[in-house]
């Protein structure tokens, strides 16, 4: 038996385990997408020690080779918030479409044509910021000047994504085509769903870099307008956490429950809670506006209510992955109101650091409820209340769970079995303190009016404002997550370089449903349908912005101030 | 659609969890009066200099323990820096930008407004404790953002 096994996964992993589903080329990019993402993890996150040190007055950017605090800022910015999670995203959901539609993707062009546009992007941004011509940070915010090399490189980031949804939707269209009048399987649909939400809310920036940032970076118009920049920026700006986290949900409904020997409670929730995230993610973005100036009151106003439904979602996912999990625990032996807990197994490093992710996710979502409430953001605006808060949502939430997805995803496309899983216990834990002390730093401080994105290290005013404790917090919190990120880096080298070959080729963990697919009626299956309701949202929430706003005040020539 | 009680039992929950934060954010609007800032105006940023108020920045007094602190936000300072009021005084501060996006946000208090290149911004405080209060610009203006501040002295 064995002795068949083993020349199996030679071949290239558990992958091979489904002959005709999984293609040898759509698994090439498929892994350079991840590996793509993974190098972003990897420098974006050692910005962040500059950045956790710069607290202090620990200021470090020159010995990195940087001209100033903003160009690593922008690195962090742009490798995490774009490279890392579109890549991620690409990848993983591209592969659990394979495995739920159990075919393979419908156009191989696309997925390679994805992995190529993703390097490109990528080497023209990181080209633009390294030599200093794109410390813009992340935002990018016009009036600023950057190199049109940037804005094409952040394109070319967007475009790798879209391939990728056309190639998702056309997969779930062929999977239709071979059966017809049967529901999709929820782990594809979810996926495509995560992607056609995607391809609505990046019309902003797409709009915004093709029609208004490169023809005047270009010179070809004179001026812009820089408020109505923003409102572009924004529309696609909000819903861009939900593409980050989509991807974590996907694996905590129907992973993680695999995982801990538990079942997802029904299809159709799942199903329910993916659709409202198709539809109010994208009208939603003026929540990060409520303090500019130049947005009417009253949008202000609708936009709050379209923030606060798109919660809903997510807090019915805190009770039913809770839910899911209990049932694991439970059937594992745990007893009582909260002896499950114990009972889930917290000894493997993919789970925990998911539940560690998913706990600080209670926290995040906590402060982004304070972020989001109309008034009490005038408290909190852009002070570094803000990243202490994203650091527990993408920066935790998204990302410890990605890399506790990735302690089964290596190994299952290496053919490869994980070693270190005891460094990569570690490596959760400390994260998880890390994060903690780090966002109990960066909330603290700017309640008391620190600001974000400024190198405080070098700010006249730092001893004006008494965080210097809550600053020490960050430091130390920040330096945690950064040794944490080393561990996990030191673990998924020593897997591929040095991992012993699985004798039996992996399959992917899939959770079982308690009222499955069949039992889901045919509305929440229809993803054009929904799809125009999510049209339908976003007119009713900016249309009447638009024409409240217009005529565009275009003003500003580009600057360059770096 | 078929799903289990707890589920629907959750669902509820999380309904009234959200209706509950509307009515406290409505109660803070209309009751304590938190507003966010709104429209007070376009204004062209390359001609700030010629423009009232912003051709002449500073403080000014309304009567009646009223002020306005006209500023004008450019990299990397704002013009003025610094102001004094007595106890007391009511100040509304009328912001623009001359190039960059700028941020401004008087640390203590609930004024915190964008400054944008376009648009003049305007946000009230009260100050009733004697003391100095800080104001940053809290959005990225480019290599010197971090010695962008300035103060209201009170007393
Ligand atoms: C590895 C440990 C990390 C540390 C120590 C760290 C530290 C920081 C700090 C101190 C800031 C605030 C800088 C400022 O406002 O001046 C920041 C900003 C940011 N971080 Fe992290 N971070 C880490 C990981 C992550 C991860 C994993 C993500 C996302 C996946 C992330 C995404 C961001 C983003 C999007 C910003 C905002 C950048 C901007 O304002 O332009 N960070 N980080
Ligand atoms: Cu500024
Ligand atoms: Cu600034």
């Amino acid at each position: 038996m064995s002795a068949t096994a083993r020349p199996q996964a030679v071949a290239g992993g558990g992958a091979v385990a489904r002959e005709g589903v999984f293609l040898a080329e759509q698994l090439w990019p498929i892994k350079g997408q991840l590996a793509l993402a993974l190098i972003g993890l990897a420098v974006g996150g050692l910005m962040g020690l500059m950045q956790a040190l710069d607290r202090v007055g620990i200021v470090i950017y020159k010995g990195l080779l940087l001209q100033s605090y903003y160009q690593g800022l922008t690195i962090h910015g742009v490798l995490l918030a774009f490279l890392f999670t579109f890549g991620f995203g690409n990848a993983f959901v591209s592969l659990m479409a394979i495995r739920g539609f159990e075919r393979p993707l419908a156009s191989t062009f696309l997925v390679q044509g994805a992995f190529w546009t993703m390097l490109a992007g990528t080497l023209l941004a990181a080209y633009a910021i390294l030599r200093n011509q794109a410390t813009v940070l992340f935002t990018f915010y016009a009036p600023m000047r950057a190199s049109s090399l940037f804005y094409l490189g952040a394109a070319l980031l967007v475009v790798s994504t879209l391939l990728t949804a056309l190639n998702l939707v056309l997969t779930r269209r062929a999977w239709q085509r071979e059966h017809p009048a049967e529901r999709t399987p929820l782990l594809g649909f979810v996926g495509v769903v995560t992607y056609v939400m995607w391809a609505l809310a990046s019309l902003g920036v797409v709009v915004l870099v093709v029609f208004f940032l490169l023809p005047w970076q270009l010179g070809w118009l004179k001026t812009t307008d820089p408020q109505f920049n923003r409102i572009l920026f924004w529309y696609t700006g909000h819903a861009i956490v939900y593409f980050w986290l989509m991807p974590a949900y996907i694996s905590w409904y129907l992973i993680v429950p695999r995982q801990v020997g538990g079942r997802v409670f029904s299809d159709s929730l799942v199903r329910l809670v993916f659709i409202l995230l198709l539809i109010f993610s994208v009208p939603t973005g003026l929540h990060h506006q409520y303090v500019d100036p130049g947005i009417p009151t009253v949008m202000k106003v609708v936009h709050l209510f379209t923030t606060f439904s798109v919660v809903y979602p997510s807090l019915v996912t805190a009770f039913t992955v809770m839910a899911a999990l209990e049932d694991g625990g439970r059937a594992r032996g745990g007893r009582g109101l909260l002896g499950w807990i114990w009972k889930l197994p917290w000894g493997d490093p993919s789970v925990a650091a998911q539940l560690l992710a998913m706990l600080v996710f209670i926290l995040g979502g906590a402060t982004g409820i304070v972020n989001a409430s109309y008034n009490l953001n005038n408290v909190v605006h852009n002070t570094s209340f803000i990243p202490g808060h994203f650091h527990m949502t993408v920066g935790t939430a998204v990302a410890l769970s990605f890399i506790g997805i990735t302690y089964w995803l290596i190994p299952y496309l290496s053919g490869r079995e994980l070693m270190g899983r005891r460094l990569a216990l570690a490596q959760a834990w400390l994260w998880f303190v890390g994060v903690l002390l780090f966002a109990r730093g960066q909330i603290a401080a700017g309640l008391l009016g620190e600001p974000r994105r400024s190198s405080i290290g070098e700010a006249p005013y730092r001893d004006l404002i008494s965080a210097g404790l809550d600053n020490w917090l960050t430091a130390i919190g920040g330096t945690l997550m950064v040794i944490s990120g080393a561990l996990y880096f030191i673990v998924i080298l020593w897997t591929l370089l040095a991992g012993r070959r699985l004798a039996q080729p992996m399959e992917i963990p899939v959770a079982e449903m308690r009222f499955g697919a069949r039992e889901t009626a045919p509305l929440w299956d229809r993803l054009g349908f929904w799809f125009l309701v999510g049209v339908i949202l976003v007119a009713i929430a900016y249309i009447p912005l638009f024409v409240l706003y217009l005529p565009l005040n275009s003003v500003s020539p580009p600057i360059k101030v770096y | 659609m078929r799903i289990e009680t707890y589920e629907r039992i959750f669902m509820v929950l999380a309904g009234l969890m959200l209706a509950l934060g509307i009515v406290g954010i409505a109660i803070g609007a209309l009751v304590a009066g938190v507003h966010v800032p709104s429209p007070a105006g376009r204004v062209d940023p390359r001609a700030l200099s010629t423009t009232p108020p912003f051709d002449q920045p500073g403080l000014r007094d309304l009567g009646g323990g009223k002020y306005e602190a006209v500023l004008v936000a450019r990299a990397w300072q704002f013009q003025p820096n610094e102001i004094e009021v007595p106890v007391g005084s009511t100040v509304t501060f009328t912001l623009a930008s001359s190039d960059v996006i700028h941020g401004f946000e008087l640390t203590g208090t609930n004024a915190n407004v964008m400054v944008i290149p376009g648009q003049i911004s305007q946000v009230t405080a009260r100050f009733d404790q004697p003391g100095e209060y800080l104001w940053v610009c809290h959005e990225y203006c480019g290599f010197g953002h971090h010695q962008m501040y300035g103060k209201v002295v009170v007393r």
